[in-house]
């Protein structure tokens, strides 16, 4: 197996873009990364995006998307897993350079979300969970989470107010970001006082609908050398799932997927997850954050909660997470998320984090949790500073 | 999004009579039905009918709803855990969505679950009521 | 004769009263009250109709029926003047519910208020011809009346399920008779979301007309007399009607009582004699006789004579009780809400 790095990402502008189609966001991301990892051409590309059809009519996106990047004839497929679309892509990047099948990935995600109504685009976001027993019987998505919620509130204890906190800590960090979709800070009582979406939800809990594309160069070390740009070294990557539906969960405290996803990347990268020092995780919902960060094991059931709400995981905190802004206010074109996780760990990394939201102390290892519905596929890589 | 009736007739085992499997090896009773036993590989298996009476282990009310459901909104959505410790999702009907409570005692009623606006096909199937007698 | 196996019933939980109506149309509530004895009605929510309310009368019915197999029931006959579907039956969807198809003869009835009466008839007949060893009949309605209509006091919705069979009975029929003539006080054309009447005509020359006709008919057939029956009950389009008709042909208030719904469950249409019919089964002993006449527009009544027998005792409570579902746990809503209920806001489509 090869080393595997990243050289180059881009975005295109996220939030709700009305001057660009889902082709065109794509091109911008795409472009972006090509120029800021200075390559001169592309072995293939991996396009993960959720729902376009259902969004606006559109698949067959591997095609489309090496066409409109003036490179027809590239080999070019798209990888759909709801939200952890993303990050599927990055992953079938990794595996194709690591096996020694290409030298130079590229690894995108996009999802065009607002030229629908909302109605449609809850539909289409629904499509994640199990139609005929879950969505048929009236379940969105901000309820599967807020099942989630209620069920570790009555096991663990956990308050509105920690759920409050992750949303608080996240937009704080998007702040700083001139990618995020909502780029300005919140109160816990604002969060609070928001509108109640599926209790104990309220709108601030949940991430918004978001257009968007990003896009990173997957590459050799040999190559990532040679052009002479800052690149980070991928150590492990990590993929599960679980059942599609929660109601089959034994524990709805938890998702097994990311767990198992987690020890998988670990055990690849040789690291245990004390290693890790920071991360990027799939805050769809606060409460997603929360389970997550005791699931992939930086905090045992029923403290991750109490340990937000004590800072730790702040920017400057000893285990910061979602220093983008988290899905929640960077924004989540769902199935660009995955790669954005990847681009926010690589900037980390690489020292490359706008002013006033780069970590303190210079981590060396950082992490990306992306999963589809509510956790029934989750992947995880493990990153390290070349 | 209009839902083609082969879909809602091909589920009506478990919508209209909570028809699931359960699996000899283990015992265990799986619904909707499957061909294979995750736990054991088994896939000998007979079919039996879910209890009608649980409780609740998980609940949400779903305040903002797709338009499709605006005519029941604010409905409350649940897991519930039925006697035979088969679990499912469904709506929690009949009572004041503020009144459900994880540990809530309910029975299973056969209702409408969807219909295509005055012209399209009628969806049965079943949701949670308080059991409260 | 042939007769009832089991019966069960299923109401709404939610209730509207007669004084939140008159309050939206400036209506005179205790006019209402008094005049037709009308308190509150039950209101089906939106994921309750004809077909749902019949499963779960149906089911109660099983659960009285001594372990009747669903597959040995050998017709499944809905009367309802709601039933949800203009072409598509609604005794398919029952019978697939209650786990009693393929091997079944199904039809839906539609005769005003009287086509629950008219599937018990059918269903017994079918038995005791011997042509079949069960048959399922259920009464159910979700009835609608305009808004500001006097009807909108009254359209309630409900239903009342019976498994007809020979052995194993818990009343037996002794005696029925039908009775009708072409009658239009009340109809509803095709396509048209509300029925309508010919007021006050409804009532003399229809209601009264016909219930006495079929009524004093089966009492002649019967050789019975009023003060025979331990109870009777009646069509009650309103709390008024079914108590004025029992007196004018004999019957005692303590008769008709455990079956008088009207007053606090509004009209069941379809289902409103044979709710009835159940609630009184509820209470009453081996040995009782139970006269019946339903009444039903356009327009006919079906009469029936009941003998309760000892397995009444061993039964009624196998499933729940008509008056528990009439008197606990009732859900009081506004006119708002019954009116979004009842589909009566105009929506986007």
């Amino acid at each position: 197996m090869r080393q595997v790095c990243v050289v180059g990402v881009g975005f295109s502008q996220w939030g709700e873009v009305w001057r660009r189609s889902l082709r065109g966001l794509f091109v911008d991301a795409a472009m972006n990364a090509i120029k800021n990892a200075g390559v001169d051409h592309l072995d293939s590309l991996y396009v993960g995006c959720m729902a376009s059809g259902p969004f606006v009519s559109q698949e067959h996106l591997g095609a489309l998307m090496a066409d409109y990047l003036g490179m027809k004839g590239l080999p070019a497929m798209r990888v759909e897993s709801a939200c952890a679309s993303g990050g599927m892509a990055f992953r079938q990047a990794f595996i194709e350079v690591a096996g020694g099948f290409s030298d130079i990935v590229m690894a995108s995600g996009v999802e065009k979300m607002t030229d629908c109504s909302g109605d449609d685009a809850t539909a289409a976001l629904a499509m994640a969970a199990d139609q005929e027993y879950e969505v048929f019987n009236g379940a969105t998505f901000p309820g599967l989470y807020a099942l989630m919620a209620h069920a570790h509130m009555a096991r663990y204890g956990t308050t509105r107010q920690m759920l409050s906190a992750i949303a608080v800590k996240n937009h704080k960090n998007g702040a700083k970001n001139p990618v995020a979709q909502y780029p300005f800070e919140i109160t816990i009582e604002g969060v609070e006082k928001s509108v109640m979406i599926a209790d104990p939800l309220h709108i601030l809990d949940c991430s918004p609908i978001t257009d968007g594309a990003a896009a990173v160069i997957v590459t050799t070390e040999e190559i990532a050398r040679k052009l002479g740009k800052p690149y980070i070294k991928v150590l492990g990557s990590g993929l599960a799932t679980d059942t599609i539906q929660l109601a089959h969960r034994a524990d709805l405290t938890t998702i097994k997927a990311s767990t198992l996803a987690a020890e998988r990347a670990l055990k690849m990268a040789g690291k245990t997850i004390r290693d890790v020092q920071f991360a990027e995780v799939h805050d769809c919902f606060t409460i997603a954050e929360l389970v997550i960060l005791e699931s992939i094991g930086v905090y045992k059931p029923g403290q991750a909660g109490p340990a937000i709400l004590a800072g730790e995981t702040a920017l400057e905190g000893k285990f910061p997470v979602n220093s983008s802004g988290g899905l929640k206010s960077k924004g989540h074109p769902v199935g660009a998320t995955g790669i954005a996780q990847i681009a926010e760990v690589y900037k980390q990394l690489t020292g490359q984090a706008e002013k006033g939201r780069q970590i303190p102390g210079s981590p060396k290892i950082g992490m990306t949790q992306n999963m589809g519905g509510s956790g029934a596929s989750s992947v995880v890589h493990i990153m390290e500073v070349a | 999004m209009t839902m083609f009736s082969s879909r809602n007739w091909r589920e009506y085992p478990q919508r209209y009579r909570l028809e699931a499997s359960k699996f000899k090896k283990s015992g265990k009773t799986y619904f909707p039905p499957r061909a294979v036993d995750p736990e054991t590989g088994d896939t000998a298996q007979e079919m039996v009918k879910l209890p009608d009476t649980g409780k609740i282990v998980t609940y949400t009310v779903i305040r903002t709803a797709p338009s499709q459901w605006t005519e029941i909104a604010p409905y409350a959505l649940a897991i519930a855990e039925l006697t035979d410790g088969t679990r499912l999702m469904a709506q929690v009907v009949d009572c004041d969505v503020n009144a459900v409570k994880i540990g809530m005692e309910i029975r299973i009623e056969f209702r409408r679950i969807q219909s295509e606006s005055d012209h399209g096909v009628l969806s049965y199937g079943y949701k949670f009521v308080p059991k409260w007698y | 004769m042939a007769g009832i196996v089991g019966y069960g019933a299923h109401l709404p939980r939610h209730r509207i009263k007669v004084e939140e109506i008159a309050k939206v149309w400036g209506a005179d509530a205790p006019s209402y009250k008094k005049g037709l004895m009308l308190r509150e009605k039950s209101v089906p929510p939106p994921d309750m109709d004809t077909i749902t309310l019949a499963v779960e009368a149906a089911k109660n019915a099983l659960k009285r029926s001594g372990g009747v197999n669903p597959v040995d029931i050998g017709a499944i006959y809905i009367g309802s003047e709601s039933h949800p579907y203009a072409v598509k039956p609604s005794g398919t969807v029952v019978a697939e519910a209650i786990g009693a198809t393929p091997d079944i003869h199904c039809a839906d009835f539609e005769f005003a208020c009287k086509a629950g009466s008219e599937a018990m008839f059918v269903a017994l007949s079918h038995v005791d011809s011997g042509y079949m060893k069960y048959a399922l009949a259920i009464a159910a309605d979700t009835s609608q009346g305009a808004p500001s209509d006097a009807l909108e006091f009254s359209a309630a919705a409900g239903a009342g399920a019976f498994i007809m069979g020979k052995d194993n009975l818990i009343a037996e029929c002794l005696f029925t008779h039908s009775y009708m003539t072409d009658m239009p006080d009340f109809w509803r054309r095709e396509h048209q979301f509300y029925p309508q009447h010919g007021g006050r005509f409804t009532g003399e020359e229809a209601y009264f007309a016909h219930t006495k006709g079929a009524s004093k008919a089966l009492l002649k057939k019967s050789g019975l007399k009023p003060s025979d029956f331990t109870y009777a009950v009646f069509h009650q389009p309103n709390g008024k009607f079914p108590q004025r008709v029992a007196f004018e042909l004999g019957f005692t208030q303590e008769q008709i009582d455990p079956g008088w719904l009207a007053p606090r469950l509004g009209n069941t249409y379809s289902g409103a004699s044979p709710i009835g019919l159940t609630a009184t089964l509820d209470v009453s002993k081996p040995g009782d006789l139970i006269f019946m006449c339903s009444y039903g527009s356009g327009a006919g009544s079906d009469g029936f004579v009941w003998k309760v027998t000892q397995r009444i005792d061993e039964v009624r409570d196998k499933a729940v009780r008509t008056h528990k579902l009439l008197d606990e746990n009732l859900i009081y809503v506004d006119y708002g809400t019954y009116a979004k209920f009842r589909r009566k806001i105009k929506m986007n489509e």
